[in-house]
């Protein structure tokens, strides 16, 4: 049995301040704790530096800095985390690291100084390309910032950029969706995650729609939209390898590759999840909490589930079907030694007869339309 | 005469509408005759049912004895029988009033009288009790005592200036009640050494003793070791213990004589051996003739149960039994289902008596449960002469089959306050019911008489009377007989096949609207699903009413990174789990709900 120690896996630190939560967004995050920033970097170096030593053989192969909105600091604080990173950890040079931003925030001196610490991919949260829909949402930038973000980016070494875009808004014409799709593919951007907005409890938008106040729109019209992103994103030489994911080839997100094969990765900062020795487990979201556990010695953790083999099973299912690529089933069954096409043997069977999954081969993978109910399929494979 | 024994005793129930106070007042008169001191006592103590005790209101007889020692400085042994409060009980009332010699008639001081309360005095009056009206809740701002003296004088006739006006919840006055009892109820007069006869006013079954019957001896004396015999029944048994009943329990003693209440064990395994009615005679000196008025309970309302999770059948079943040792009234028999799968058809005195059995099901039993729409029985006239009951719409006839059909029809009186008039006019209208009368009580309030079938009665009558007046209506109802009719059985389609659980039968005038409304209600109901599904309500090939139910087009979470995965596999397992409380209708997947809404679709 290999253990973490000498495993390639992936880095994720959250930073969890927004300058505005957005009224969609029900994420560990928030405003207007500009107080804590200091405090909770140091929390970060010091909860990396508790975690170095058990990660000591351990090869960090992709780093992502997520949010919240990272951008939002002052770039000498996310200096002083990789910083630690690059001096406690072993990162493989030219891996994958990405930093989240929110085009309001970002600055030439930001950018020059996430260069210089080894960052290689920019992550930008656009979500539309209309002044209304963006105000709607609660975003604090324009489109023009947007755009401004992106030259940037560019002029500061910046290829691999990628624009978060959400769909089935309240309010969103389908011509509305297709515009921001035209525009954002006319920019010089690598990648492409496509949202179907929904509307979670315990934010803006969740007490509107308990209030009547706001209607999720029509399923078929949510459908239009992915569907046209699909295929028009195709045509822009987009190809989506997620549900939700779309990249120019060799361009798709590793980091998150990682998630959907279940490999490990270790998580730091408030409400980060972490995954490794079949034990998922997080800290908690609460920034104050977290920076107190932390001073403890301890993290203070608000999940901690060691997974079964009926749980690793059926994770690798779940997760490995959101990938354009399916799931091998053979090579999965070697690997898990478990006969998956005979565990599974009815469900496929059922799956297949309802035109959700195909095989190809050894490999399953949903359909079209196994896409749009993915859930259907996904809760075959959880007892 | 009765002898001096006799002169001490008073057998007396108390008559009230819910929530006038009957059980609040049975409680201070216990407190105040010592029984039980206030500390001990239990609030409320006859209803002992949880349900009772939530709903307000009296499910089972009960009784209690209690001594008083009077102002004259004598002492009376007070037997206080509590009587349902419901109409589906009404048997049960007669039973217990049968036994009493003189009923306390409570009647809330704002509220006045209300049907079941009048309906429960005829009863009271038919059997020759003496009435003794006490005005409760005087303490109330609303309180109009003078109004409502004049009320009880007017509607019922009964002297009612010198009834002691009371409050039970504050304890005042109650005194004077017991003092009035000794003044106007009239002691027993039965012979001691005449045969034995004793009335069961009530059964209960107590695991370890049998079933015990809560008997009032009219006549003779019965003592342990005697062979007794259950005169319509026919069945004998040794008496192994009997007794006085006391809040709560039992007191037991080695005889009871005429005129005296309590209880009689004999090693009786089967409530359905000592039935409410009968005649408790001894076999070694059998009266030649039991008491006048014994009837046997009959089920009037009939539907389905099915567990939901079918592997609880066994459950179901064992607790339906349990439940039937106490409640003769209960029946039930295996049927099966093609939607729901095995459960039972089931019968009841009345509505509420069904909501009670489904209540004490899943509360007591943890079980489960999916209800079918409520049926009373049918007389069908086949083409071929043959005539059938029928209580379950799935089996009716096909229609080619029947020469003529009738259903039962009941008396309803309906109170209410004037204003209301309107409003029950429309909705007896709604519900075929014909208009036979109406009295003014006082100035305020009148009773409606309507004659209408029971099946519209069953079905949500209640909960639409109650909205369309604000709660203030009440209602009475008996069976009055049967009546041909011209009814037909809408049956459901989903997804072009029939679901058997969703069948009921309704009269043909209001077959389009039902069908169009349940139809409407089951498209509300049903998840979309894999593929379309049409609903369709039918009568015989004829579709009367259409709706779809569109194919989901969407069921994914967009979002799954490294923090969202414990989260979305509980969404996950969430969806499996509502998935499995779905009963699977050929290809459909049916919530629960959906059995349950269309019962309701008036609302």
């Amino acid at each position: 049995m290999m253990n973490t120690q000498g495993k390639a896996i992936g880095m994720y630190i959250h930073i969890p301040f927004c300058q505005r939560k957005c009224h969609y967004c029900d994420f560990p995050s928030y405003a207007g704790m500009e107080n804590y920033w200091e405090a909770y970097t140091e929390a970060v170096v010091k909860e990396l530096t508790l975690k170095a030593e058990d990660f000591s053989q351990a090869t960090i192969k992709t780093l992502f800095i997520g949010g919240g909105t990272p951008s939002l600091l002052p770039y000498r604080l996310i200096e002083r985390i990789l910083e630690t990173v690059h001096s406690k950890y072993r990162v493989i040079p030219h891996g994958e690291a990405t930093i989240e931003a929110n085009p309001g925030t970002l600055t030439p001196d930001k950018l020059k100084t996430y260069r210089k610490l080894g960052l290689n991919r920019i992550s930008l949260g656009l979500q539309a390309a209309q002044e209304d829909l963006l105000k709607k949402l609660g975003r604090i930038h324009s489109y023009e910032d947007f755009l401004h973000a992106v030259d940037l980016a560019h002029q500061n070494g910046f290829q691999n950029i990628n624009a978060d875009l959400i769909f089935g808004i309240p309010g969103q014409s389908l011509e509305d969706w297709r515009m921001t799709l035209e525009r954002v593919t006319a920019l010089d951007l690598t990648h492409l995650s496509c949202y179907s907005l929904k509307i979670e409890e315990d934010t803006l938008f969740g007490d509107l729609k308990n209030q009547g106040r706001l209607e999720e729109v029509e399923e078929e019209l949510d459908r239009e939209m992915y569907h046209m992103a699909i295929d028009y994103l195709a045509e822009r030489g987009f190809a989506q390898y997620e549900l939700s994911n779309f990249a120019k080839p060799h361009y798709s997100c590793q980091h998150n590759i990682n998630y959907w094969e279940c490999g490990e990765y270790m998580g730091i900062g408030a409400g980060a999840h972490s995954f490794a020795r079949n034990r998922r487990f997080a800290n908690t979201p609460d920034v104050a909490a977290y920076i107190g556990g932390i001073k403890t010695g301890e993290p203070l953790l608000s999940e901690d589930i060691t997974l079964d083999m009926e749980d690793r099973i059926s994770e690798r299912m779940i997760l490995g079907l959101r990938m354009n690529r399916g799931v091998d089933l053979e090579v999965l069954s070697l690997e898990l030694n478990v006969d998956l096409e005979m565990k599974y043997a009815e469900k496929i069977e059922k799956l297949l007869a309802w035109k959700l999954v195909e095989h190809c081969g050894t490999v399953l993978k949903l359909t079209k339309r196994g896409m749009d109910l993915a859930n259907s399929v996904f809760i075959e494979f959880i007892d | 005469m009765g002898n001096e024994r006799q002169q001490k005793i008073r057998n007396f129930c108390i008559i009230a509408h819910i929530d006038h106070g009957k059980s609040t007042l049975a409680d201070r008169l216990l407190e105040k005759t010592g029984v039980l001191t206030a500390r001990e006592m239990e609030e409320q103590v006859l209803d002992n049912m949880d349900l009772e005790r939530e709903r307000g209101i009296t499910i089972k007889a009960q009784a209690v004895r209690m001594v008083y020692k009077a102002q004259n400085g004598e002492e009376y042994i007070f037997n206080l029988i509590d009587t349902p409060g419901h109409v589906d009980f009404n048997y049960e009332v007669s039973r217990s009033i049968a036994a009493c010699e003189g009923a306390i008639l409570v009647v809330d001081a704002s509220q006045g009288i209300e049907a079941q309360t009048l309906a429960n005095v005829y009863l009271a009056l038919e059997h020759n009790l003496e009435i003794m009206p006490v005005i409760n809740k005087i303490d109330l701002p609303s309180a109009r005592p003078e109004e409502i003296i004049k009320e009880i004088e007017d509607v019922i006739g009964l002297e009612a200036h010198s009834a002691p006006q009371v409050s039970a919840k504050n304890g005042l006055n109650i005194e004077s009640v017991l003092e009035k009892v000794i003044e106007v109820i009239p002691p027993p007069k039965g012979d001691e050494d005449a045969p034995l006869r004793a009335l069961i006013f009530d059964s209960y079954y107590d695991a370890y003793k049998g079933v015990i019957a809560y008997v009032r001896l009219m006549e003779g004396s019965v003592r342990v070791g005697q062979t007794i015999r259950m005169m319509h029944t026919g069945k004998e048994f040794t008496v192994t213990e009997l007794g006085y009943l006391r809040p709560g329990g039992i007191m037991p003693n080695d005889s009871l004589l005429a005129g005296e209440v309590g209880y009689i064990c004999g090693s009786i395994k089967n409530v359905r051996d000592c039935r409410v009615g009968d005649t408790i005679t001894r076999a070694d000196n059998p009266a030649p003739e039991p008491l006048p008025g014994y009837k046997k309970a009959i089920p009037m309302v009939f539907c389905g149960i099915y567990p939901v999770d079918g592997s609880k059948y066994g459950d179901l079943r064992d607790s339906l039994e349990k439940l039937q040792l106490n409640d003769a009234a209960l029946m039930f028999e295996p049927e099966t289902s093609v939607a729901l799968g095995f459960g039972f058809r089931c019968g009841f005195l009345g509505l509420l008596h069904m909501e009670i059995i489904q209540e004490r099901l899943e509360r007591e039993y943890n079980l489960d449960l999916i209800t079918t729409a409520p049926s009373v029985i049918y007389k069908i006239t086949k083409t071929n002469g043959e005539t059938i009951e029928l209580d379950n719409p799935t089996n009716m006839p096909d229609s080619t089959e029947i020469a003529s059909m009738e259903e039962p029809i009941v008396k309803a009186t309906i109170m209410t306050p004037t204003e209301y008039v309107g409003n029950i006019m429309e909705l007896c209208q709604e519900r075929r019911g014909v208009y036979e009368g109406m009295e003014y009580m006082e100035a305020t309030r009148v009773i409606l008489h309507y004659e209408m079938p029971l099946n519209e009665i069953i079905y949500d009558f209640f909960d639409a009377l109650k909205s369309r007046t604000k709660g203030y209506a009440s209602l009475d109802y008996e069976l009055k007989g049967y009546k041909e009719s011209k009814l037909v059985k809408l049956d459901i389609k989903m997804n072009n096949e029939i679901v058997d659980a969703l069948s009921f039968i309704v009269h043909v005038d209001k077959a389009y609207a039902r069908g169009r409304r349940m139809a409407e209600k089951l498209k509300d109901t049903i998840p979309r699903q894999m593929f379309e599904i049409p609903i369709q309500a039918c009568i015989g090939n004829k579709i009367i009413a259409r709706e779809t139910v569109k194919a989901f087009r969407k069921d994914v979470l967009a979002k799954c990174y490294g923090g969202d995965i414990t989260r979305k596999k509980k969404l996950l397992e969430k969806q499996k789990e509502g998935k499995k409380r779905m009963r699977q209708v050929g290809s459909v997947e049916v919530p629960q709900e959906a059995f349950m809404s269309v019962l309701k679709l008036d609302t």
